[in-house]
């Protein structure tokens, strides 16, 4: 055992810088994509046709809006799989390489070109009611296994969740956060809505990756779900497929009210 | 020549199967279709190394299918899948009930209808265990800490456990009947999220079976980095088992170094294709976009391959940790064998089976793996495969990086109407098959997963009957199935 420690400290620190300093970390992905404020090509539905999660819609204008047909996106549909970067005729579509942000309403993962901007604040909901620290309940409710992965490696040396104060709890009685996974099928929804009214107030939910935001690619199938919304009520969103682990610890420090919210109305700041 | 279709009647199977199993073969799984036609039931064997894979096409009897798995148990989960999301009713089934979902009198199987039907979880069938002072445990389907979703009965005097009945199927997402339709392009993103620890090896068994199809073979460079990528996929799942299996062990310096180390591989995979899991990578006909090696990245690999040996080094210097894996959860060579265990798992029990080396797809011919075997069957030996293939691929990756072959990586991929291919891979938990039926219009009608994670669930409980609580644990995370791979 001793060896285990003399290396161990050998090696020094393991621990990436931040998170609140956006220092390099070499676990951005291809990210979400990004769209161009230009009109589509007359007839064009290429991306519509290829996306693989019905993500993408046309979006006409408004009466009184000029312009013509635009791509609306719901990142909380979106896997960032390209394809509809691949197929676009006419760089409307652009790879982005912002990971997944957190928002705290569905709606702001909803991009559409033709809606107004929305600028107003979404009130501090969570009012650092968990200033100190936060122990968080997941609940597999039917994943792929890629968001159990990386919520895994939030507890690796490099991440080291705990140093932030948050930690992973056994029993949702000791539970502050309902971290829900998967598209929530049939079975499982029981069990999540256990876990759940087990929980004390004050308690939230966190919709992580797409399938919990929209079930994805089972969604609506003959077992399938179409994500945690339809089962309890969600605090936050996660999108991402799946979200790296930074996006994991943004998003919670979001319900922390340690971070800000990058996202609004399908709109990344800044 | 991949593959071989036969026609054959029902009544022909048990002599075929016996003239399969004397020669050294295995059944691999069954499954139903309807393309074209009427239903039909398809098995597929592998008659051994380099001898082409069989598929037995026979027609549905209107009285039901005689059940093979009294000859071939590993069969027994696939007939009674068949039966519950096909419709295909079963004669003589030694474990009738259902496995999947169970559907209500008179509804209509979810593979042969629309959306909408058949929502309901499969009963939990218990086994008759009675006697003074047994208690049962339920255990499930949340579990402590990160895990995925699953149930457990335990029936249990003491510390013994006498038998164990584990509930999967709870995250069922109909994920096959999901390829209905799509265009085979596009049906790659559904294959990777089959199970998202082995997307790279489901998308790849995914792709080879549409090439299959086509008759195509994609270019060398695009083969190099499929291998280059599988390997990869190996290192960091192997990484994590290693800390898990720490973990379970309580060795919690052990679980922190492997994890560490997993992620490590895990910056590399999205250094390398921009992706933590390997996703969004390859396509029928080879990669979506060409690959370059970042310049750190052979570097990267060598410290990698270093740190890894020094920990290995350490695990086996525990004691702590190698005591609760010694004589740990035995696992006989034949049972292996009779219930379908694949992998890792196969090889600690002896089973001398690799696909890589066995049917070489992708670069594997150029660069074949070392296969490593032992004979003991216990969580030790499940461990220490595990060990040497995380060395091996490491030696097989810089291999692969060195030797990376110029030109194009992506070549046509035209899908034939009415087309019928078989694909598949090596995945770090063991074989990944698929079988796509093409329609009239060249889309997906029907694609079959084989994932090994659905084999290694099968043969687990026979480890656990007539085991201690206290190795349960340390048992599970020394098969290191996924709950999501087998539940599909």
């Amino acid at each position: 055992m001793a060896l285990w420690t003399l290396f161990g400290l050998a090696r020094g620190k393991a621990t990436r810088d931040g998170p609140d300093a956006e220092a390099p970390v070499r676990d951005v992905p291809l990210g979400l994509p990004r769209i161009a404020a230009r009109d589509c090509a007359p007839d064009c539905a290429a991306c519509i046709a290829s996306c693989p999660t019905a993500a993408l819609t046309a979006s006409e204008p408004g009466e009184g809006q000029a312009g013509g047909t635009r791509i609306a996106l719901d990142y909380g549909r979106c896997i960032a799989c390209q394809r509809c970067i691949e197929v676009c005729p006419a760089d409307v579509l652009m790879p982005g390489h912002d990971r997944a942000p957190g928002v705290r309403r569905r709606e702001d993962l909803q991009f559409d070109p033709h809606a107004h901007r929305i600028t107003a604040q979404v009130q501090e909901l969570m009012a650092r009611r968990f200033k100190r620290s936060l122990h968080i309940r997941h609940v597999d409710a039917g994943s792929c296994n890629g968001c159990e992965s990386e919520l895994q490696a939030l507890l690796n040396p490099f991440y080291n969740l705990h140093r932030l104060g948050i930690f992973f709890t056994a029993s949702p009685r000791a539970a502050d956060l309902l971290l829900v996974t998967g598209t929530v099928t049939a079975p499982m929804q029981e069990a999540l809505q256990a876990a759940w009214e087990a929980m004390p107030e004050p308690k939230w939910v966190m919709a992580m990756g797409a399938c919990a935001i929209s079930g994805a690619m089972a969604r609506e199938g003959y077992a399938g779900g179409s994500g945690a919304a339809a089962a309890i009520p969600v605090d936050v969103y996660l999108p991402g497929c799946p979200p790296t682990p930074a996006a994991i610890m943004h998003a919670l420090l979001l319900l922390l009210g340690r971070s800000r919210q990058r996202l609004h109305g399908g709109r990344i700041d800044g | 020549m991949n593959k071989l279709v036969m026609r054959m009647h029902a009544a022909g199977l048990p002599g075929a199967i016996e003239t399969l199993l004397a020669g050294g073969g295995r059944m691999q799984m069954v499954y139903a279709h309807t393309q074209p036609g009427p239903l039909q039931v398809c098995y597929l064997a592998s008659p051994g190394a380099g001898k082409p894979l069989e598929l037995w096409c026979v027609d549905a009897l209107p009285g039901g299918l005689p059940s093979m798995a009294a000859h071939v148990p590993l069969l027994g989960w696939y007939e009674r899948e068949m039966q519950d999301l096909s419709g295909v009713d079963l004669v003589h089934h030694p474990e009738p009930h259902p496995l999947v979902i169970e559907r209500r009198a008179g509804q209509p199987a979810p593979l042969s209808c629309a959306d909408g039907c058949g929502r309901f979880p499969a009963p939990h069938v218990l086994p008759d265990v009675a006697g003074e002072d047994i208690q049962e445990l339920d255990f499930g389907p949340i579990r402590a800490d990160v895990f995925e979703s699953a149930q457990f009965r335990f029936f249990y005097m003491g510390e013994r456990i006498l038998r164990y009945q584990p509930r999967l199927f709870l995250k069922h997402r109909g994920m096959e009947k999901r390829f209905e339709g799509l265009r085979a392009d596009a049906a790659v993103h559904l294959a990777e999220r089959v199970s998202g620890v082995g997307a790279l090896a489901h998308a790849l068994a995914y792709c080879q079976a549409i090439e299959d199809a086509a008759g195509i073979e994609p270019p060398p460079r695009a083969r190099a980095w499929r291998s280059l990528l599988a390997e990869l996929e190996r290192t960091y799942n192997h990484l994590h088992y290693l800390g898990h299996l720490a973990d379970t062990t309580t060795l919690k310096v052990g679980q922190a170094e492997g994890r560490l180390l997993e992620e490590r591989a895990k910056q590399i995979n999205a250094a390398v294709c921009g992706h933590r899991l390997l996703m969004n990578v390859l396509v029928p006909g080879g990669l979506r976009r060409d690959l370059h090696l970042p310049a750190h990245v052979p570097q990267e690999l060598a410290r990698l391959q270093r740190d890894s040996v020094r920990y290995l080094d350490q695990l086996e210097r525990t004691s702590s940790f190698l005591d609760r894996l010694h004589t740990t959860g035995p696992l006989p060579r034949q049972v292996a064998f009779d219930q379908g265990a694949t992998g890792p798992v196969e090889r600690a029990s002896g089973l001398d089976r690799d696909l890589r080396r066995d049917h070489p797809y992708a670069a594997y011919d150029a660069h074949p793996p070392r296969i490593i075997l032992h004979g003991d069957g216990d969580a030790y030996a499940r461990y220490r495969v595990r060990c040497g293939e995380l060395l091996e691929s490491l030696r097989l990756l810089r291999a692969l990086a060195r030797d990376l072959p110029a030109g194009a990586v992506r070549t046509d991929c035209p899908v034939p109407a009415r087309g019928l291919g078989v694909g598949w891979a090596e995945s770090p938990r063991g074989s990944v098959y698929y079988v796509a039926h093409m329609d009239p219009a060249g889309r997906l009608a029907r694609v079959k997963i084989k994932s090994p994670s659905y084999s290694n669930w099968r043969v687990f409980p026979y480890t656990v009957h007539d085991s201690n609580m206290m190795d349960y644990a340390i048992n599970e995370a020394s098969f290191g199935s996924t709950i999501a791979g087998c539940d599909r």
